[in-house]
């Protein structure tokens, strides 16, 4: 343990000294070894400027026009640790020669950044046939990607490290070296290429490097600047009702950049994460807003509604004035995965068996329960395969519902992700009966690849939204109720916002089943989400979901609340959402001394008042 | 005490040094580590403490990059490992960890090449329960890995049962004798409550800082070099009047450890320095230790094994400081005889008249097939074998099994038990395989850069076509195959060795003796197997053409510098 030093400045508030080294205290040592250069390069800006104490948000939006010399940044890629040892030493270099440096691992370094940097060098090691250490995948990816940004203000220089008996020796830093200089970076010097015997091609290198950044960073008279990490990038308002958004009518078409599973082997619920390309004109966005997406129906399950009418699929079907092939309709305007009762009186007219369970299901006499337990347990194709009856193309196409959109809680911000929109969909499936059976957006995002093309548009969610920068958030989202708060943290680490966050997450297995683990790891150590907490339910003997935790850490999250903090409420509106809601009133009864009513009272004070924000479905 | 010279040496400790002398009696943060919820990992120091309690926390490296995109962190888990001198257990600790690697491991067991149990793929949340469990069954795992004396192996199978009977328990008290004292095991994984005061307990033997490094130990008994005894930093190779035990010759400086491409790290074969009675080799054992302790390398981890003190003291500096130490000095070594350092396979009598059977195991894996009837069912057939088996199990060296102590009577049952579930692929299997080693490497060992496991027994088919091809068919082969340098399955004295270099590319040695005195040399440079068997098959035919009778394939590459 590491006693807390005493602050050091009298005209530091212990308050403020509690709440800054609080953060300080939360910093991996990149992190710290960044903001001392950061902080050194703001101190020798602000003795240009009158003297002011007032308290500075290390937001790009507050960021003062300050000469400082522009941050040199490091990053290293290692297996072994022989390129940390490297880096660490040109980053010494470098700061022993007045230049700030920051010095990166791979895996900790965001390659959004990339597009920011100035000044960077890279030391990076290959591996068997050519491949990243572990810690360079993500960065790797993302520079031969096509998602990497042009950069001409980039200054740069690689260092590779390998063993020449492999036949790709340096692999790895040859192919970030040419793809930075096609991307427009310009070398300071050209590649180091050591073999086993590293000295002989470091040596040099780290001298020329540290000569080189050591001039790249002597600012111009009057050219020094800042570099913030996350400049406030563009950003939509509202969107405008001049036309240009789009809307459920006029879609606008967002592409696929990335599908991927984000739940592991021996999960029992499967979940996706999806990266879309969206022009910000018609699909700019808020944090907490959703978007809504037109599926288009499992082309296999069209197959077998066809088949079990006995219908051809390019049969000429008219509905509303139009005429399309029936597979057409099936495929993209109507409902084939939800059921509706209206179809279902239509269905039993024409069914053979008067008696059938879908018969006494829709008998005046039936039990209120019995339509909606047929409706959640089948589809339109398992009413035609069980309760055999005669439809027509014509007929059946006139009497299935119109498709309608399905919502995904928007992941992302617009701030940290310019033109890209993140979702994190569920994956709605079972096997009926043998037959397996799927939600028609799920399985549609999940059979979506690389570069096609969704029709979506936005749904605003004015109820949901971050409130002041230096407010308190709490964000209670197991499941896949998380994805707004993977927004609202982006969102903040992007804007600097001041104010504490804290999760709530909820799940069944850790192992398999921790939503986004590792960014909220990386976002706790660089002190962006202030407190996780975490319920896995089956990880145990016995069940524990998040109001668990709520109750178990009853006292702060009351102190947080009264103290101003706002409430956000994501996922499940069935089971998950009144559970929460009864420990919240009981948390607030057993820490604010109230009276059952006192403490539903107390909640319903804190939605009156803009504080309570629920987004449950 | 006078107080020690300042220190020449300008490199600092290395980091590990520090987490060890500031870890409280190696509690650290570990209790904190357990409870964290938001990632199967500890905390990093925390991981080499953990050793000392033995064991290992490691991940899927076959799943690290999918994991990498799922978001998720790598799939953290842990090998634990038993401490077992001699590789001695009961039928009713088998079963105990039977069960345990199918509540909470990955549903193998593994033999290793000190005779110890492993259990693989353990989450965090169940390593405490898993331990209790280990412990219930009155066995533990302190110090089975660590920078401490490791688990001291000892010949399981003299042709003379009564000398083995005098020698196994020599290996057990050394073992107990250099175990750390702290309660820090019994704290974190038994619920015990810590003594009021807070200090570490002494550490009479290890100190703050325990050792720079691992230190094994083993026990040989001639004619057989089983336990590799000259690749150990102290050995003791028994020496015997008929049934009596007279004492021990003492070894010093063996260590199989290397670094690819690092010229300063390279494995020795331990040297014989004197002779011991059995009463005095606790004195012994603990003084060599000592010196160790307080020589060894702390600044440079690749370099702090006994081995390399003593190769850069010399070995008349060390025997000097031994004797010193003592008091008194060695008696001369007295003559021994290895004939080989391979298991005595299938059954025979003892001088107590009991049967014991010698099983083989592809590097010690116990377990079932994925799928019923594509293999042997392995880990079934020996819990049933537990079962009804009223004598002992005693794991060996090369990774194999014995069941001793079985009566006429017993036999047939037993017997069938062998035949119902495979057991007895010793019957049938050719030298090469039947005499190999591996190590575990991947997916699990965060050390691997290539197969060595899961490639031994498709390699080990191979060399043994080979040899059929050159009318070579029954000679035996010492193979061994390590996914890395660090030398886990005593790769570098085999006659022909595989040491693990990136994916499906190894350095190839050849020209170890199979009495596991001598050296192999390298030979080819980062080959792939084609490359080898190529190579090998060549040389083979050589061999076949141009052997001395009964020489072996190590001592022909040897003698005619034939590769």
């Amino acid at each position: 343990m590491t006693a807390r030093p005493q602050h050091p400045l009298p005209s530091l508030s212990a308050d403020r000294a509690e709440a800054l080294l609080g953060q300080v205290h939360a910093l991996t040592a990149d992190e710290l070894n960044w903001l001392a250069g950061y902080a050194a390069g703001m101190a020798a800006a602000r003795r240009a400027e009158p003297a002011s104490l007032a308290p500075r948000a290390i937001a790009p939006t507050a960021a003062p026009p300050v000469a400082a010399r522009p941050p040199i940044t490091v990053l290293y890629g290692t297996h072994t640790g022989t390129s940390r040892g490297l880096a660490e030493r040109l980053a010494r270099r470098l700061t022993d020669g007045g230049a700030t440096a920051r010095l990166i691992r791979a895996s900790d370094y965001d390659p959004r950044d990339l597009a920011r940097e100035r000044t960077l060098f890279i030391v990076v090691a290959t591996h068997g046939d050519g491949d990243p250490a572990d810690d360079t995948r993500a960065l790797h990816d993302f520079v031969l990607g096509r998602r990497a940004p042009t950069l001409p203000e980039l200054r740069f220089a690689v260092l590779g490290l390998g063993d020449s008996s492999y036949p790709k020796f340096c692999h790895v830093a040859r192919l970030l070296d040419d793809r930075l200089a096609a991307l427009g970076g310009r070398r300071l010097q050209p590649r180091g290429e050591c073999d086993l015997d590293v000295d002989a091609v470091a040596g040099p290198w780290l001298d020329g490097a540290t000569a080189a950044g050591l001039a790249e960073a002597t600012p111009a008279r009057g050219e020094g600047v800042v570099i913030p990490l996350h400049p406030p990038g563009p950003i939509v308002d509202e969107p405008a009702a001049n036309g240009a958004a789009a809307t459920r009518a006029r879609p606008a078409l967002a592409t696929v950049l990335v599908s991927q599973p984000i739940t592991a082997q021996g999960a029992r619920k499967r979940v996706r994460h999806l990266e879309l390309a969206i022009d910000e004109a018609s699909l700019g966005y808020q944090p907490g807003d959703a978007l809504a997406v037109w599926p288009v129906n499992p082309p296999t399950l069209v197959a077998e509604v066809i088949a079990a009418i006995g219908g051809a699929a390019d049969a000429p079907v008219s509905r509303d004035g139009q005429e399309r092939p029936l597979a057409a309709w099936l495929g993209d305007a109507l409902e084939l995965t939800r059921l509706h009762r209206p179809f279902l009186i239509a269905h039993a007219a024409r069914a053979a068996d008067p008696t059938s369970a879908l018969a006494a299901a829709l008998a005046a006499d039936a039990p209120a329960d019995a339509l909606a337990a047929l409706v959640a347990s089948h589809q339109v194709i398992d009413v035609l395969q069980r309760f055999p009856a005669a439809w027509t193309a014509a007929e059946l196409v006139g009497a299935l519902r119109p498709l309608g959109p399905r919502s995904y809680s928007i992941a992302s911000s617009l701030r940290a992700c310019p033109g890209e929109a993140h979702l994190t969909v569920a994956q709605v499936e079972d096997v009926r009966a043998g037959q397996r059976r799927v939600g028609a957006a799920s399985d549609f995002l999940a059979r979506v690849g690389d570069g096609d093309p969704i029709r979506a548009f936005i749904e605003p969610n004015p109820a949901f939204r971050l409130p002041a920068d230096d407010a308190d958030i709490v964000m209670i989202g197991p499941g896949t109720g998380v994805a707004p708060f993977r927004g609202f943290v982006q969102d903040r680490e992007a804007t600097g916002a001041r104010g504490r966050s804290w999760l709530v997450f909820g799940e069944q297995h850790r192992r398999s089943q921790f939503l986004y683990q590792l960014e909220w790891q990386r976002a706790l150590a660089r002190g962006v989400l202030t407190r996780l907490d975490v319920a896995f339910s089956r990880d145990q003997p016995h069940k524990v979901y998040v109001q668990d935790r709520l109750a178990e850490h009853g006292a702060e999250l009351f102190a947080w609340l009264e103290g101003g903090a706002h409430l956000y409420l994501c996922g499940d509106a069935r089971h998950m959402a009144p559970a929460v809601e009864a420990t919240l009133i009981a948390v607030a009864r057993r820490h604010g001394a109230l009276d059952a009513d006192g403490g539903a009272d107390w909640l319903a004070a804190l939605r009156a008042g803009g504080r309570y924000h629920r987004d449950v479905y | 005490m006078s107080t020690p010279p300042p220190d020449p040496d300008p490199r600092p400790l290395t980091a590990v040094e520090h987490i060890k002398a500031g870890s409280d009696g190696l509690r650290g943060t570990l209790r904190a580590s357990l409870a964290a919820p938001l990632t199967g990992a500890l905390a990093p120091d925390d991981t080499h403490l953990l050793k000392f309690h033995g064991s290992y926390q490691q991940d899927d490296r076959d799943l690290r990059e999918e994991r990498r995109q799922q978001k998720l962190e790598p799939d953290y888990q842990f090998m634990i490992r038993t401490r077992l001198p001699g590789g001695v257990c009961t039928p009713a600790q088998w079963l105990a960890l039977d069960e345990l690697a199918g509540r909470f491991g990955n549903g193998t067991l593994r033999l290793t090449t000190r005779q110890a149990f492993q259990l693989h793929g353990v989450i965090k949340g169940d390593l405490q329960p898993t331990l209790a469990a280990i412990n219930a069954a009155l066995l533990d795992t302190i110090a089975a890995c660590g920078d401490v004396n490791r688990n001291v192996m000892c010949n399981p199978d003299p042709a003379a049962t009564a000398l083995h009977a005098q020698v196994f328990p020599w290996a057990v008290r050394l073992s107990e004798h250099l175990l750390p004292r702290t309660r820090a095991y019994h704290e974190i994984w038994l619920g015990e409550e810590r003594v009021a005061g807070g200090e570490p307990e002494p550490e009479p033997i290890y100190g703050r800082s325990f050792l720079p490094r691992k230190f094994k130990t083993a026990f040989a008994v001639p004619p057989s070099n089983d336990v590799d005894v000259l690749a150990h930093d102290l050995g003791f190779i028994a020496i015997a009047d008929g049934d009596r035990l007279l004492g021990f010759d003492v070894s010093v400086g063996g260590g199989m450890g290397a670094t690819h491409g690092d010229p300063t790290t390279y494995p020795r074969v331990a040297d014989v320095i004197g002779f011991c009675t059995p009463e005095q080799l606790l004195a012994v054992a603990e003084q060599v230790v000592l010196i160790q302790r307080d020589h060894g390398d702390r600044r440079e981890r690749k370099h702090a094994r006994l081995k390399y003190t003593i190769a850069h003291r010399g070995l008349a500096w060390f025997t000097d400081e031994l004797t010193r130490r003592l008091g008194w000095a060695l008696a001369p070594a007295r003559p021994y005889a290895f004939d080989h350092s391979g298991d005595r396979f299938g059954w025979a009598r003892g001088a107590d008249d009991r049967w014991r059977v010698t099983l083989h195991l592809d590097s010690g894996r116990v377990t079932d097939p994925p799928w019923p009837g594509v293999g042997p069912r392995l880990r079934t057939g020996l819990r049933e074998l537990a079962r009804i088996h009223r004598g002992e199990l005693r794991l060996t060296p090369n990774q194999n099994l014995i069941v001793t102590g079985i009566t006429d009577d017993a036999r047939p049952a037993i017997e069938a038990v062998l035949a119902a579930h495979g057991l007895d692929g010793f019957r049938a299997r050719r030298p090469a395989r039947l005499h190999a080693l591996a190590c575990v490497a991947l997916p699990t060992c965060g050390l691997a850069m290539a197969e060595a496991e899961r490639a031994l027994p498709a390699f080990a088919d191979r060399l043994d076509d080979l040899l059929v091809a050159h009318g070579l068919a029954g000679q035996r082969l010492h193979l061994r195959i390590t996914g890395c340098p660090n030398g886990c399955a005593r790769p570098y004295l085999a006659e022909v060795a595989l040491i693990g270099k990136g994916p499906g590319r190894y350095n190839l040695m050849l020209g170890g003796d199979q009495a596991g005195t001598r050296l192999a040399h390298l030979v080819r440079d980062n080959a792939d197997e084609p490359t080898i068997l190529a190579l090998l098959d060549g040389l083979l035919g050589q061999y076949a053409a141009g052997r001395t009778a009964n020489e072996a394939f190590g001592d022909y590459v040897v003698r005619t510098g034939a590769a």
